[in-house]
């Protein structure tokens, strides 16, 4: 089928980029890639936005305390700073969660802030910040407490770490603080970084006991936005392996502090996690596969690979057996929805992997995704981890703490011995690799790194696109503008999108989207059919 | 249980906040600058804050809200945030053309101590802001007050940079709006038509943030207040400020710059508080109340002579800002109902005292907090000690309501969760019938669910 696709975009990027200051026109250029399989292309990403140019990103706060931590239920994350932080950053994000029976432990509805006033911040708000700790704990008596600073909190050069070990002495349960102060590196994915190395110095393997199952795995990268989760844990349960733990969608901390005892992690969210694959590789011997269980073919590709890891010839089978199941239902729909889907084109500008996921569903409903890209994805998100050795470390970057880690004396055990490694990558199993989202684009699509406003509307005017992919920010611009907008952060409060099942809800849902009539009544009869009327009265 | 941690005895908290009945002040400043026709707001900050402010405002009115940020980094928070605001300053009048830009700052720059007057010089002077164009500014430190605060400083901005005292007498009203929603700002023009008194309205957000649907985004949409209307309410006959948190350091800035007295009133939010508010317009236009208002008046108040048996003695919990609260509490005691507990996060002085006096016949034993720990956790505490049959308040009511099990109306900032507020208004005598329809609605709707089958009821 041949996709309706515009005149190639070189033309509308040099206008866009004519609007511009020269500094920033030259800036965003970098930013700007016309894709070329055949060209080793670069891009530009994870640099600094400028200022003042409309952008999509938030900050290191959000990446930490909102994406990472926010999904695990038995833990009270206290937000020290003044009240926004805490309380925007409170319910927002869609993580499900299921906590063990009615009184199971659940403060993910709960926020918890110091709320500072200007006296601490002039005089200091460690006082305060002891004082929240005690509080909370006094109140739930929780196993567990963080504490996430917020931007003046490193200004004023509160020690939050110094009183995280004090108040953990002093009432014998874990309590570790995050420097995710908002103006750290360029973006959410600075604070990624950051929740990763908390987790993993605070809570990854503080208990061994090695659960019954076989086939144990970890999820990483997975943070149940709608109920993905649940979909992915019935899909691995009905497959046959042992979910340990999850990093973080519907997790709690014991399965954190056990993680370390997987025999392979699987990752989704390549940017948001892969420090933590990376880690836990090094130090417990524990290899990492990228896996994508957004799309039905990419769900069953995923698990294939996991099989193929473990090298289990019954395993192999019950995949299989799975996959033959789950697709017969996921064919039903998608012959339903593909005819009325196929050769629509859409844009995505999402995160720092779904805008390269989710055009596997695109895909698979026959849709072309002309124009994507990440708000903070990194040059190994687009390009590939090939790319790792010549990515240079910036002033920005450096402020984020690289964990030093070793091999762990007791506890490190090689999951596979490198020859085993060196035969299954020969058979084409990538460990420990991610090829990123531009291999995924085709020839003369375009790619956007932290695309701004302006691009936005001028890019939409360009494509014409049937349906563009963004967040609750873009939600209603580009709905003005007549185009169907899905969000890919919330899901438009629908879901889940993972797995089979979610698959399945997605081809309904874009088929919805793609096919209502409801933008046919924009425009009202009398402008619509002005014309048509005084010809009637005219041959009257 | 949603919030099944929530125990009843309550212990005074002196540093934890859990659940809080407030946000930081920036957002308030955004939403006010969004009432300036063809302003574009600015966060001088870290972008989390600016796509924080965006995210809520934009879930609360489901409207696009255009808004740029200084995107601080390490380095700017300790160089200073100048040539961030300044780059800033100067690409967004070149791509995005607004006519005035309002920069608010955040508890990073506050905390660094940016000077904002003089970034904003340098920006003139540097030939940054192109000629009859505009840069205004209020500092919001997000540690002090809250959105409310914010609201109340940027419309105390746009006093400060705009209104002006030429010496000509302008036979018109300048009317100050605290905090509330498009729909009411809308409904508070239409009376003021209807009374045949000219205004100005500042800020106002409709038909920004309840734009209609063309198929055309505008980034800079219709509605708001234009500058040779700010600029002339330093020649108004007076101000009616709506709110004495939202508005009475504008109101009393333009006394103080343009000689504009000033009458502080309510928000006019049910039969009392319109009241006050019609008699203070009229009054000052020197114009008769027209009979299509005191019609508009009769039916509300046969709305209730006519549903009083559903409103008499029931209990109600409210949460919110305070000059919404105000004006609600005194219009659930003209219906008869007891509000028991009222809580505000925002801090201020006169919120307790007044609230009591309003309160001081009917319920003297409320429990009415705001400021430090008056949240919703306590809120929560309060109503498991004395239930209540109804809660009134922003969306995150919804999970007290439910575990509870109490009927829920929703309203104040933000409401994520339904529409209505950015379209119906609650000012008014028409928004005064909305109020006592969806309270009555609730009330009602519950009495259905759970009246045993022998007496259930068709008529009610």
């Amino acid at each position: 089928m041949e996709h309706n696709i515009p005149k190639p975009p070189t033309a509308i990027k040099e206008e866009i980029l004519s609007k511009y200051p020269p500094k920033v026109a030259r800036k965003r250029n970098k930013s700007i890639v016309i894709r070329d399989p055949e060209d080793e292309q670069k891009i530009q990403a994870n640099v600094r936005t400028i200022p003042g140019i409309i952008t999509q990103r938030g900050c290191a706060y959000a990446g930490c305390k909102g994406v990472v931590l926010g999904p695990t239920r038995d833990i009270i994350n206290i937000t020290h700073g003044p009240i926004g932080c805490g309380f925007y950053s409170w319910l927002t994000r869609r993580n499900q969660t299921k906590p063990e029976g009615a009184e199971g432990e659940n403060y993910m509805t709960y926020c918890f802030s110091t709320d500072m006033q200007d006296s601490n911040i002039v005089f200091g708000g460690e006082k305060k910040l002891r004082e929240a700790i005690q509080e909370a704990y006094d109140l739930f008596k929780p196993k567990a407490i963080s504490v996430f600073s917020t931007c003046p909190v490193g200004l004023i050069g509160d020690d939050v770490h110094a009183i995280a070990k004090e108040m953990k002495k002093k009432l014998g349960i874990n309590v570790f603080a995050f420097s995710c102060e908002g103006y750290k590196g360029v973006s959410q994915s600075a604070g990624h970084h950051i929740a990763n190395n908390g987790l993993f110095k605070h809570v990854v393997g503080l208990d061994d006991t090695v659960r019954e199952g076989d086939f144990k795995i970890n999820m990483l990268g997975e943070y149940n936005i709608g109920g993905d989760a649940f979909e992915l844990e019935r899909i691995l349960e009905l497959a046959g392996f042992t979910l340990i733990s999850t990093f973080s969608g519907n997790s709690d901390m014991g399965r954190f502090a056990n993680s370390h005892t997987a025999d392979l992690n699987v990752i989704m969210c390549h940017r948001s996690i892969n420090y933590m694959a990376e880690m836990m590789e090094t130090k417990f011997g524990i290899p990492w596969l990228k896996v994508n269980f957004t799309g039905a073919k990419a769900t069953a590709k995923s698990l294939r690979k996991m099989a193929q890891y473990f090298g289990d010839k019954k395993l192999i089978n019950r995949v299989e057996k799975l996959i033959r199941n789950e697709m017969a239902a996921v064919n039903k729909v998608l012959s339903e929805t593909r005819p009325r889907c196929e050769g629509k084109l859409a844009m995505l500008f999402v995160g720092g992997s779904r805008a390269h996921h989710y055009q596997e569903l695109f895909n698979e409903l026959g849709m072309k995704t002309v124009c994507a890209g990440y708000e903070f994805g990194h040059r190994d998100d687009y390009e590939g981890r090939d790319v790792l050795p010549d990515i240079k470390i910036d002033a920005d970057s450096r402020n984020i703490e690289e964990l030093f880690v070793e091999k762990d004396e007791k506890r490190y055990r090689p999951r596979k011995t490198s020859e085993e490694i060196l035969e299954l990558k020969k058979k084409g199993l990538e460990i420990g690799e991610y090829n990123g989202l531009m291999a995924e684009m085709s020839k003369q699509s375009l790619v956007v790194d932290d695309i701004t406003h302006y691009e936005t509307e001028k890019l939409i005017e360009f494509y014409k696109p049937h349906i563009f992919c963004a967040g609750i920010k873009e939600k209603y611009v580009v709905q003005k503008m007549g185009v169907p907008l899905k969000q890919l952060h919330s899901y438009d409060y629908g879901g889940p999108y993972a797995g089979f099942r979610g698959a399945i809800n997605f081809y309904q849902e874009i088929d919805r989207m793609v096919n209502t009539r409801i933008w046919d009544l924009i425009t009202p009869p009398w402008e619509k059919n002005g014309a048509e009327i005084t010809a009637e009265f005219v041959s009257l | 249980m949603l919030l099944r941690h929530t125990p009843s005895e309550i212990k005074e908290r002196n540093a934890l906040t859990i659940n809080p009945a407030k946000t930081c002040q920036p957002i308030g400043a955004m939403y006010a600058a969004l009432g300036i026709h063809g302003c574009l707001p600015h966060s001088h900050g870290s972008q989390g804050c600016c796509a924080y402010h965006r995210s809520t405002l934009t879930r609360h009115f489901k409207e696009p809200v255009m808004a740029a940020t200084s995107s601080f980094t390490e380095g700017a928070s300790v160089f200073g945030g100048q040539a961030n605001l300044l780059q800033a300053i100067n690409n967004m009048f070149t791509v995005y053309t607004p006519e005035v830009i309002a920069v608010h700052t955040t508890c990073l720059s506050e905390t660094i101590g940016d000077d904002i007057n003089q970034i904003i010089r340098k920006a003139y002077e540097d030939g940054k802001v192109p000629e009859g164009k505009h840069v205004i500014h209020c500092n919001t430190p997000s540690y002090v007050g809250s959105h409310v605060t914010g609201y109340a400083n940027m419309v105390a901005g746009m006093v400060k940079y705009f209104s002006e005292s030429t010496g000509r007498y302008r036979d018109q009203i300048n009317i100050i709006p605290g905090w509330i929603e498009p729909s009411d700002m809308r409904e508070i023009k239409r009376i003021a038509k209807e009374m045949g008194v000219k205004i100005i309205l500042f800020p106002d957000t409709s038909d920004v943030l309840d734009a209609p649907q063309k198929g055309k985004h505008m980034f800079y949409p219709e509605g708001g207040v234009t500058i040779p209307d700010l600029r002339s309410t330093g020649d108004s006959k007076l101000t009616i400020a709506l709110g004495p948190f939202g508005t009475e350091s504008a109101a009393a800035l333009l006394d103080t710059k343009c000689k504009v007295k000033y009458e502080l009133l309510d928000l006019p939010i049910g039969i009392s508080a319109t009241d006050r508010f019609i008699s203070g317009l009229s009054r000052a236009a020197c114009v008769e109340v027209p009979v299509s208002i005191t019609a508009e008046r009769g039916r509300a108040v046969d709305i209730i002579t006519d549903m009083q048996q559903y409103f008499y003695n029931k209990k109600v919990a409210l949460f919110g800002d305070p000059d919404q609260l105000m004006a609600l509490t005194e219009f659930l005691v003209d219906l008869e109902m007891k509000p028991i507990h009222i809580i505000s996060g925002t801090p201020g002085k006169q919120f307790v005292p007044r609230i009591r006096n309003i309160l001081k016949d009917k319920v003297p034993n409320a429990n009415v907090r705001n400021g430090a720990n008056a949240d919703l956790f306590l809120l929560h505490q309060l109503i498991k000690n004395e239930p209540v049959d109804l809660l009134v308040g922003n969306t995150y009511g919804k999970y007290i309501a439910r575990d509870e099990d109490i009927p829920f109306v929703r309203m104040g900032f933000p409401i994520l969760d339904r529409i209505g507020h950015s379209y119906f208004p609650t000012v008014g005598y028409s928004g005064a019938m909305r109020l006592l329809e969806t309270i009555l609605s609730a009330l009602m709707d519950r009495q259905d669910r759970d009246a045993p089958e022998e007496s259930f009821e068709l008529v009610m």
